[in-house]
């Protein structure tokens, strides 16, 4: 008994070693990651977006075509089922549905925050504006990384439970938001074909 | 005659102090309704209502600038906290979500009687499978989310309709949480005060809280922030700040050229007791006219106290008069007595007055109406103090200097104007006629100020800042209103229900870009009623929803929903009364306006582009051809200009009618055609040859500018009277001191109304321009008109 405890000491802190240095190179890959996002001026993918909801008996299907204008402007385009556009610009999100039109300033509905927030900051670049939101937790390397989201607020925790996006390099590939009660979304992005 | 003596200063003094009573115990009034019309039509009547009490009246809209966005949306979120806990206020905002709990809870527990989707087909399997569909797709959106653990109770998504149909005005720009300017310069809020707007005390108390809740705000921040500054607009900071603005105006120019005058007759008289002496019929007049205005009127309008005094100043003339020409009938010994020989002219200048002013009388606006009766019990009070009270306390000894060289002097000096013939005269009379009336034509088109902000003490440059917020805040400018009245509430409510069928149609057409209503927060208890009666009986009701969701993904139970359904059904209808509880209740209260038995509720209308007009012919149709019988389209700009505009029309009328009573009670008195025009000549002269300058430099003219122009005829007409007194009396003799006496009068005219101009108030100073050169030239045109008559 007494041999193998030094044993353990030896794995754990071998084990903390490999982890501090895992962490620093996911930061600094992060970093990359970050900075070639931020390179970019404009984007437009098109979105295939599942929803799989408790109080639903199967998900729900939407697609459309995502674009974004750095730093802050977002559009979310969905085609179908039914057209909507969804615009956050300026911490103002705008929903437009046939002749309804809402106006939501996220700061007074922060349960709304990390749906687009998330996404926005991201395609930013902008690792500040994440960090003040969410724990932000790097894998993988920058040809092929997953930035895992948590968030900090407890507000915003309500909503969202976590954020995972998959990328390679400046590329989003995957968005997924899982909400507390076990719904979660899922969202595939692949370069526009749309006219 | 010592009887006599103490008989007079007995019933003098009586008067004195039974007017001195009732000026203590009279009730004085500070706000807006002097110029507001007091018999007024009924669509006046809301006019002068809204203007005066309506909601629009109770705002206060606050900026805060300076310092940085953050600093200024956390100043903007701890005023507005501290404010929304001061019953001052019932109604603060800056944009943060209102959803209150108790808000949500009211909406929430209603949303049956309250939507205006709630019709009995929604109720049916397809209405059902329709409106849950629509709910499902919503929830994929980030807004819709926020309805997800509600879809159980409210499938069918009525509290998303209610906020929708809540939130079709437009809201300002947000950032931080808070409301901004378009350019973000400024953090906006707006307060809407408990007390009336035309409450100025209760405003000025609302204010002062404003802004110590602000610097209690300003000092939390964070140290080393910018510091942000407070600026507040609307009606009620530009009432406060007007009456301020008015009350410091008169009381130091009142200080100021009391010091002036006073010191002008210290250096004419060289003797206290004639200084005190010569005060005493204006003193009086001043007491008795506030007398007279609170027996007449109930209340005394602040206007009145501030301008009376002013008006009455001619009073101070009969003093001089009285001092310097009597001392003249004592040095000559045998002559007529002062008496005799110029108390009547006095008493005529003086009812010239009296007719002049009398034509304020029948003006629709309660300050001008008191403006005239206090001038008139003042000015006859003063002349008669100056009739038996001045000459019975005058000592026996009693002496003033000489003024005679004076006026031989200024006499010698209009000696070349004096020497023209008469047809110089009349050639010069007539250019002056013909250039001022030239420039009046000219400018006719212009000549009257018909906008009722001709009478505001506001600065343009307040009003532009006023602009920008209202603009900043969303069109809260109220211009275009439609308006339903009935006997009751429920009566404005139904009306409203139709009007807004009739204004969405606009709307969807794009005449107008929205519209406000109260049944939006309220509807009638026929539309309550008829909604609860389109919900179906709980059997129905399963069966319908069983088949509705048939081919729905629903997995969760909608029993809540049946539950809820079931119990509305038998639930009351909301009242005015449950409404009150809510923070909706401000936007509620501000579209319904009761008065006496009649209601009305407002519907303000937006245009449809930011800053543009609207066709209200249109709305009229849309309302008429939409059957909505008791609605009226108000365009309150339009409206109150017209209003301001008969009023200007009305005076100008009664001016006429009082400048021909005067020339007829001349005609009796002088009993020449040939006199009379003499002693009219100069004074229409002076007023055509001011209203032209005012015209070349520009001006305006309003309603003061016409009492000002009464008020020329009036002083002028005692200088003119004067003048013909001592042209057609032997006795008169010493012309010199006659001209000095007026001289010395005109003075102190001039010293008190030149003043007036150099004030900040538009009022004032319209008063000023117009009476200060008016009555100079009016005593020049008569010495040398009548000098020259004489010769001819």
């Amino acid at each position: 008994m007494r041999r193998i405890l030094p044993l353990i000491f030896f794995v754990a802190g071998a084990s903390f070693g490999a982890a501090a240095a895992m962490a620093q190179a996911g930061f600094s890959d992060l970093n990359e990651v970050m900075r070639l996002l931020a390179m970019r001026q404009h984007g437009r993918v098109e979105f295939v977006e599942q929803q799989f909801l408790a109080v639903l008996k199967q998900p729900i299907e939407s697609s459309g075509e995502l674009l974004y204008d750095a730093p802050d402007r977002l559009e979310k385009r969905t085609l179908k089922p039914r057209a909507e556009t969804l615009v956050l610009s300026g911490g103002v999100l705008t929903v437009e549905r046939g002749h309804n039109k809402r106006v939501m300033d996220l700061h007074s509905y922060p349960q709304v925050l990390p749906f687009v927030e998330s996404i926005r900051a991201t395609l930013a670049g902008d690792r500040n504006s994440l960090e003040r939101l969410f724990h932000v937790d790097f894998a993988g390397s920058v040809s092929r990384w997953t930035i895992t989201l948590v968030p900090l607020e407890s507000k915003v925790k309500q909503s969202v439970s976590q954020v995972r996006i998959d990328g390679m390099r400046e590329q989003l590939i995957k968005v997924e938001i899982r909400q507390p009660d076990g719904d979660r979304s899922l969202m595939t992005l692949r370069p526009s074909t749309l006219p | 005659m010592t009887v006599q003596r103490a008989g007079v200063l007995i019933i003098w003094l009586g008067c004195v102090v039974l007017a001195a009573v009732v000026v203590a115990r009279a009730r004085y009034i500070s706000d807006l309704s002097a110029f507001l019309p007091a018999n007024p039509t009924p669509s006046q009547q809301l006019l002068v209502d809204q203007l005066r009490d309506g909601p629009a009246s109770r705002l206060i809209l606050i900026a805060i600038e300076q310092g940085d966005a953050a600093a200024r949306a956390r100043a903007s979120q701890s005023l507005v906290e501290r404010l929304r806990r001061d019953p001052q206020f019932s109604a603060v905002n800056n944009g943060e979500a209102i959803a209150g709990q108790r808000d949500r809870e009211f909406l929430f527990h209603n949303r049956y009687l309250l939507s205006e989707s709630v019709t009995a087909q929604r109720f049916t399997a397809s209405g059902l499978g329709d409106a849950i569909r629509e709910t499902i797709g919503n929830l994929t959106s980030p807004g819709g989310l926020l309805f997800k653990s509600l879809l159980p109770r409210d499938p069918t998504a009525e509290l998303l309709n209610i906020v929708d149909q809540l939130a079709r005005s437009p809201a300002p720009q947000t950032r931080d949480g808070v409301w901004v300017s378009g350019d973000q310069s400024r953090a906006l809020a707006v307060a809407q005060t408990a007390a009336n707007g035309s409450d100025s005390d209760a405003q000025s108390k609302a204010i002062r809280t404003i802004q110590t809740a602000f610097a209690a705000a300003a000092a939390e921040l964070p140290k080393g922030t910018a510091a942000a500054r407070l600026h507040l607009s609307g009606p009620g900071v530009f009432a406060v700040a007007a009456r301020a603005k008015i009350e410091r105006a008169a009381i130091r120019l009142s200080i100021i050229s009391g010091i002036l005058v006073v010191t002008l007759l210290l250096v004419v008289y060289r003797s206290l007791p004639a200084l005190g002496l010569g005060l005493l019929p204006v003193a009086t007049g001043a007491l008795v006219g506030i007398a007279a205005v609170a027996l007449g009127f109930g209340a005394v309008h602040g206007v009145t106290l501030g301008f009376g005094i002013t008006l009455i100043g001619e009073s101070v003339d009969y003093s001089i008069y009285f001092f310097i020409q009597s001392r003249r009938s004592a040095a000559g010994g045998n002559g007529p007595s002062w008496r005799q020989l110029w108390w009547p002219t006095i008493r005529l200048g003086m009812l010239t007055s009296v007719c002049g002013f009398a034509s304020l009388l029948p003006s629709g606006f309660p300050g001008l109406k008191q403006l005239g009766a206090y001038s008139i019990s003042g000015l006859i009070a003063a002349a008669l103090v100056t009739r038996f009270v001045l000459p019975t306390l005058l000592p026996r000894n009693f002496a003033i200097r000489d003024v005679t060289p004076f006026g031989a002097r200024v006499s010698s000096l209009l000696q070349s104007a004096r020497r023209l013939s008469g047809r110089t005269l009349a050639l010069g009379s007539g250019a002056v006629v013909l250039i001022s009336g030239g420039v009046l034509y000219a400018d006719r088109a212009h000549l009257w100020n018909r906008n009722l902000s001709a009478l505001s003490p506001v600065s343009a440059e307040d009003q532009n800042y006023d602009a920008k917020l209202r603009a900043d805040l969303g069109a809260a400018d109220v211009r275009d209103l439609v308006i339903v009245s009935g006997p009751d509430m429920e009566s404005v409510l139904r009306g409203s229900e139709n009007a807004g069928r009739a204004l969405q149609e606009l709307v969807d057409r794009k005449v107008i870009g929205g519209f406000d209503s109260a049944a939006s927060y309220l509807p009638s208890m026929a539309t309550q009623e008829s909604r609860r009666g389109s919900l179906p009986a709980p059997a129905e009701l399963r069966a319908n929803l069983k088949q509705a969701v048939e081919n729905l993904p629903l997995r969760t139970s909608l029993q809540p929903f049946l539950e809820d359904v079931e119990a509305t059904r038998h639930a009351p209808l909301v009242s005015a009364r449950d409404l009150a509880g809510t923070s909706l209740n401000a936007g509620f209260e501000s579209l319904i306006l009761r008065q006496k038995e009649q209601w009305n509720a407002l519907l303000p209308l937006r245009s449809a582009v930011t800053g543009g007009t609207i066709d209200l012919t249109q709305v009229e149709a849309a309302l008429k051809s939409g059957g909505v019988g008791n609605a009226r389209v108000l365009d309150i700009k339009r409206e109150s200009d017209a209003l301001y505009g008969d009023y200007v029309s009305e005076a100008i009328r009664f001016s006429l009618a009082g400048f021909l009573a005067l020339t007829v009670l001349l005609l009796i008195t002088l009993r020449s055609a040939l006199r009379v025009a003499q002693v009219l000549a100069p004074l229409a002269l002076a007023v055509l040859t001011v209203a032209a300058g005012l015209a070349i430099a520009g001006v305006q003219l309003s309603l003061l500018h016409l009492v000002g122009m009464l008020l020329i005829v009036a002083v002028g007409s005692n200088y003119a009277l004067f003048f013909d007194r001592q042209a057609h009396s032997k006795e008169a003799g010493n012309q010199s001191l006659t001209l000095a006496s007026l001289l010395i009068a005109n003075a102190s005219t001039v010293i008190g109304f030149g003043l007036l101009s150099f004030s900040q108030v538009p009022v004032l100073v319209a008063l000023g321009t117009t009476v200060a050169p008016g009555t100079f030239l009016a005593l020049m045109f008569a010495a040398i008109g009548f000098r020259a008559g004489e010769r001819a």
